[in-house]
């Protein structure tokens, strides 16, 4: 060994600072990729949309009016439809995520835990189009035949406006159930995350002062993964609002606004979809124009999801 | 095991022919063992040698892993807390325990005493504050954190933190503290801190210790146990043990040729 290290012929090739030089400029130019590509996004899609802009101003967010023939057009039925689909599916999923990612970490033994586990992996590779078929041929029938009557009649929910409508299986609960199926793995896998990351003495901690398993998971294993937990609701959240394909095939695509969940409605990414083919000229910008808002909305969710975060942190002084 | 003294001190927990398994493995052989009432003990021993595990076992907080089991008896105050008829919820208010690293709460500094006392007792706003004052007072922090009673308690420092889950801990009126490396995370004038605080403590509580620390355990125990691989291997009066040991694995451990 020594006399390798001492020997004068061994020359070095390395340069210092070249390699590192190039490496952080490589490194750079692919963070700054992040930023054109958002700053390209929004651009594209504010140019794109400024005849519709032009055209209908900021009447276009509260109106109705979707009438392709006399070229008069109104987003908020689509955006009803979306935030609509978004809540039920919110409302469904995140408990259930909840209680799904508890019992694996919590109750069910390893064995059982790491099938499941599995299984929910699984479930988030199904991809979407395969949600939509599945709700338009098994669990729209259901529905029509059994779910809605059952709401409607048997409870006699029917005499509030959300579940007085057309028993036909399509429409706003429908597409918000499968929304909620299809979100649930994600929400669920990175809950479940969470919960392992909660160290074990801190539930040890909770259990020696004489807490229940309730107790544990509420008071002390929940506040510990507050931001992990919020993460996963916007991840779901994100993905809910966005999603096209699932709720094309079921929301009855009818540009219209209703309080019953039984009506046919749209969302905006299902009515992007069903329109770009044959859009042209201003038809063509209000679809940018909805992309534009659409863009808006999961920016907001994001900026929220941020500042619900930063709170939570600077509350609890720690955690996940 | 070699016992010298005559039991002087009522005993507190008595524990007979414990056994301890981690699945097929076994960790504890035959551990027998006196506890006296209002006296701190220091469990020592080499890592791994079932300091811990014994320990783990008063309180039962290992029944949370499947695959660990105790045989043999506990016995706190005429009842052998092992027995399934026990209400484990009751026993952990009576034996409470600190572990290695302090373990706050993700909540304020005033919930995180506040949190036992909810969990066992209904108590009027200005008791819980009254308690909660006296709980932080037992332990020297109350001056420390009067002022940020509302702060998260992970945004104290570590020594105060575990000065805070001690009083969590003594709030719901134990009568046994177990303490698991109490300060093997806690830096020197924290250290101390907390090993005066044992000292006063002891006189309303029975406080069983686990210490890696031989200083610590002379410093601050009437009564050591010597573990060694699953054994006690020596227990006596603090004192004789660092002085006269009787076995030979005792001395050479104390001594510091090997551990």
């Amino acid at each position: 060994m020594n006399k390798i290290c001492g020997s004068p012929k061994i020359k070095r090739w390395k340069k210092q600072g070249l390699s590192d030089r190039i490496f952080k400029l490589s490194a750079l130019l692919s963070a700054l990729l992040v930023i054109f590509l958002m700053a390209g996004f929004f651009l594209q899609l504010l140019w794109c949309s400024i005849p519709a802009l032009k055209t209908f101003g900021l009447r276009f967010i509260y109106s109705t009016e979707w009438d392709p023939v006399n070229n008069v057009y109104g987003a908020a039925s689509a955006i009803y439809g979306t935030i609509i689909t978004t809540a039920i599916a919110m409302l469904i999923a995140v408990p259930l995520s909840f209680v799904i990612a508890l019992f694996l970490v919590e109750l069910a033994n390893p064995f059982i835990s790491r099938i499941m586990g599995q299984a929910i992996d699984l479930l988030a590779a199904i991809p979407s189009i395969i949600f939509g078929m599945w709700g338009l041929f098994v669990l729209v029938p259901i529905m029509q035949n059994y779910v809605q009557p059952f709401l409607a009649d048997t409870l006699h929910l029917g005499i509030l406006p959300f579940f007085d409508g057309p028993q036909m299986g399509f429409g706003f609960l429908t597409a918000g159930i499968v929304l909620a199926l299809m979100i649930l793995p994600f929400i669920s896998a990175v809950m479940r995350d969470v919960f392992r990351m909660v160290p074990q003495v801190v539930k040890e901690s909770a259990y020696g002062t004489g807490a229940t398993t309730w107790e544990v998971t509420f008071d002390v294993t929940m506040k510990y993964g507050m931001q992990g937990l919020l993460g996963a609701v916007f991840l779901g959240l994100g993905r809910a609002i966005g999603e096209t394909m699932a709720v094309l095939f079921i929301i009855g695509n009818t540009p219209k606004i209703s309080a019953s969940l039984f009506e046919s409605g749209t969302t905006i990414s299902a009515t992007l979809a069903n329109n770009f083919a044959e859009a042209g000229g201003l038809f063509k910008s209000v679809l940018f124009e909805l992309g534009l808002i659409l863009l808006i909305i999961s920016f907001l969710v994001q900026v929220a999801a941020q500042y619900w975060l930063n709170r939570v942190r600077k509350k609890a002084g720690g955690g996940l | 095991m070699i016992a010298t003294e005559p039991v002087i001190n009522k005993s507190k927990i008595i524990v007979k022919n414990l056994n301890f398994f981690y699945g097929q493995h076994q960790a504890l052989f035959n551990n027998n063992i006196e506890i006296k009432e209002n006296m701190v003990t220091a469990v020592i021993g080499p890592s791994g040698c079932g300091k811990s595990t014994h320990l783990r076992a008063y309180n039962r907080i290992f029944e949370l892993y499947r695959e660990q089991r105790a045989e043999g008896e506990v016995i706190l105050d005429n009842e052998n807390i092992l027995s399934g008829s026990v209400d484990i919820l009751e026993l952990r208010r009576k034996i409470g325990m600190i572990f290695q690293k302090p373990t706050p709460f993700p909540m304020s500094v005033f919930d995180n005493v506040a949190y036992g006392l909810k969990l066992h007792y209904r108590l009027s706003r200005s008791e819980m504050a009254e308690k909660v004052e006296m709980g932080l007072h037992r332990v020297a922090l109350w001056d420390e954190v009067k002022d940020k009673l509302k702060a998260p308690g992970m945004a104290l420092s570590g020594g105060q933190q575990q000065r805070l889950c001690l009083a969590r801990a003594i709030a719901i009126e134990p009568e046994v503290l177990l303490m698991d490396e109490p300060t093997s995370a806690i830096d020197p004038v924290g250290t101390l801190k907390i090993e005066n605080l044992i000292e006063e403590l002891k006189e309303n509580f029975t406080i069983v210790i686990v210490t890696h620390n031989m200083q610590q355990a002379a410093r601050v125990s009437d009564y050591t146990a010597f573990f060694y691989e699953g054994h006690i291997i020596e227990y006596d009066k603090t004192e004789n043990m660092f002085t006269k040991p009787k076995a030979k694995q005792t001395e050479d451990y104390i001594t510091g040729r090997f551990g």
